[in-house]
């Protein structure tokens, strides 16, 4: 029982924010609404018993992602009235998007009612008492370990070529060591002199 | 609690649904309490060390200070500037106050006593404490004032590169513990070191992370040194320079109800949680409670000792410390503590 009525909250607050990501005139609510939509997903998977997708799924795309969104967003300098003036302007490309989307998700509702491809019978999950995370590792690790390294190597050239894009060698920057400052004792910038009268001092 | 419910009759899911509530409100209202004698503790801390007297009017020794403080925000006007974005300027600290209590759900005060005992509960916390620094951000941006923008930016960097490290200092204890679940932690550390102490901090290999944690959480948390965000000199009071009244309250109880999570997750992780120091049964008849309490007090004061030693870090000291020195530290740490279970525990 409670878990129908926490799968509808869920369900129900996750559409109706994924509505208000587009509907919200100011793009930082439209974040915030897209981040109580991530938020409330987490909480679906949480209900299908995938507690540690859910975590990540708040750690990643909330903690991290999100807040990179809203950063952007806050940077932009927006005008709201001219936000609104190009509005007619994309009507058509939009609405092109919308219905292209349409039509596939009832091509794809329509394939699933057809009962198609028969993928249900393969992905039967074995029923363990083994924590969600102990059996995501046993897999990751043994089975898909190709495809685990395979992703960690994509995503090291994308940081790889995220670095190189960006990294500019400027000329003319004193930059701080750290270490040699640390090394520097008193005696080395500090010099003890007692100059007699009228002799003064070089320094 | 929920068998005790239904031993008094109650259907099993009103119980659990009273018991949880029950203990939401056992862990939120003592909390609130211990919120309000801590930063009464902070002040006389940090003055004694100053040399000075700190709050002594109010109350026996000053003690009702806090309540004096929280009594007075409560009765003042809530100032709303006119150019703000209203409703994201009253849900910021919202944000911050709820975050900083729903991450103690997971923290456990004795071998039966948490209020969410789930398998996941350290990657719970990483998951609340990443959402902390909306509260902040928010409250730069939606007071549309350039001190509390800029201190927003610098929080939420400082925030997200200290996660970082946290997120792989973390790793190295829950391959310690082999458990993502709070307790199965503080369990793992029943004489860890030497078969006689109760802490991970007692490993050699382990010691290196508890300090780099305790650092690290001092940033999280943006205390002094590295509380950039509120460099009073430079951004007047950062994020909440527009606050007013309980708005302004709410995140200051945020504030320090996460210091005490922080000094209650060193205790966990590294230092033994609900444990007695030593494996030895006659520490054990004092309640697990209190060992935990005096190990977060003991964290407290390390905090307030540091706020009035050590002057502030500058912003780009601050981050090369994160990204240049921990990081690359925590990350070998991992391997390290790896190889070293594959070669004793796994071989």
């Amino acid at each position: 029982m409670i878990q129908l009525i926490a799968f509808y909250l869920f369900a129900t607050i996750v559409i109706a924010s994924a509505t208000m990501v587009i509907l919200a005139r100011n793009p930082v609510h439209s974040v915030m609404w897209l981040i109580l939509a991530f938020f409330n997903a987490a909480g679906l998977m949480l209900l299908a018993g995938a507690e540690f997708i859910a975590m990540l799924l708040v750690i990643v795309y909330v903690g991290a992602v999100a807040v990179l969104f809203l950063f952007v967003v806050m940077m932009l300098d927006i005008d709201f009235a001219e936000l609104r003036a190009g509005f007619v302007r994309y009507l058509p490309l939009g609405a092109l998007v919308a219905i292209i989307l349409a039509a596939e998700l009832i091509f794809a509702v329509g394939a699933w009612q057809a009962g198609g491809v028969d993928l249900a019978s393969r992905a039967a999950p074995a029923v363990t008492d083994k924590s969600n995370i102990q059996q995501i590792g046993e897999l990751l690790y043994t089975r898909y370990i190709f495809l685990f390294e395979a992703a960690g190597i994509v995503l090291l050239v994308a940081m790889i070529g995220a670095i190189v894009l960006t990294h500019r060698q400027r000329g003319g920057v004193r930059i701080q060591n750290i270490s040699a400052q640390n090394r520097r004792r008193p005696e080395d910038a500090t010099r003890l002199v007692d100059p007699g009268v009228g002799q003064g001092m070089e320094l | 609690m929920t068998e005790t419910f239904i031993s008094w009759g109650m259907d099993p899911n009103w119980a659990w649904g009273v018991a949880t509530i029950a203990g939401i409100l056992l862990i939120a209202l003592p909390l609130m309490l211990s919120v309000a004698m801590i930063i009464y503790a902070d002040r006389k801390i940090w003055a004694a060390i100053a040399l000075r007297r700190g709050p002594n009017v109010v109350g026996p020794f000053g003690l009702l200070q806090s309540f004096a403080d929280g009594l007075k925000v409560f009765l003042q006007e809530t100032i709303i500037p006119s150019s703000a974005n209203r409703g994201l300027f009253l849900i910021a600290p919202i944000i911050t106050f709820t975050v900083a209590l729903m991450a103690w759900a997971v923290i456990p005060f004795n071998s039966g006593a948490i209020l969410a005992d789930i398998n996941v509960g350290l990657l719970y916390i990483l998951a609340i404490s990443s959402l902390g620094v909306y509260g902040v951000i928010l409250s730069g941006w939606s007071s549309n004032s350039k001190y509390p923008f800029f201190s927003a930016m610098r929080a939420s960097a400082q925030m997200i590169s200290y996660e970082v490290s946290i997120g792989f200092i973390l790793i190295g204890v829950v391959l310690f513990a082999d458990s993502f679940n709070m307790n199965e932690i503080v369990k793992a550390q029943i004489g860890h070191g030497l078969g006689v102490v109760n802490a991970f901090g007692f490993n050699l290999l382990l010691f290196p992370l508890a300090v780099m944690f305790l650092i690290s959480s001092l940033a999280e948390t943006a205390r002094a040194p590295f509380d950039l965000t509120e460099a009073e000199s430079e951004l007047v009071a950062g994020y909440q320079t527009e606050y007013s009244s309980m708005s302004f309250a709410l995140f200051w109880l945020g504030e320090y109800a996460n210091v005490l999570l922080m000094c209650a997750l060193n205790a966990i992780l590294f230092w033994g949680g609900w444990l007695p120091p030593v494996d030895w049964a006659p520490l054990y008849a004092v309640p697990g409670i209190i060992w935990l309490f005096a190990k977060i007090l003991f964290f407290f004061f390390v905090f307030s000792w540091v706020k009035a030693t050590v002057p502030r870090y500058r912003y780009d000291q601050l981050m090369r410390l994160g990204w240049k020195v921990f990081l690359p530290i925590s990350l070998f740490w991992v391997f390290l503590i790896s190889g070293y279970l594959m070669l004793t525990r796994y071989s």
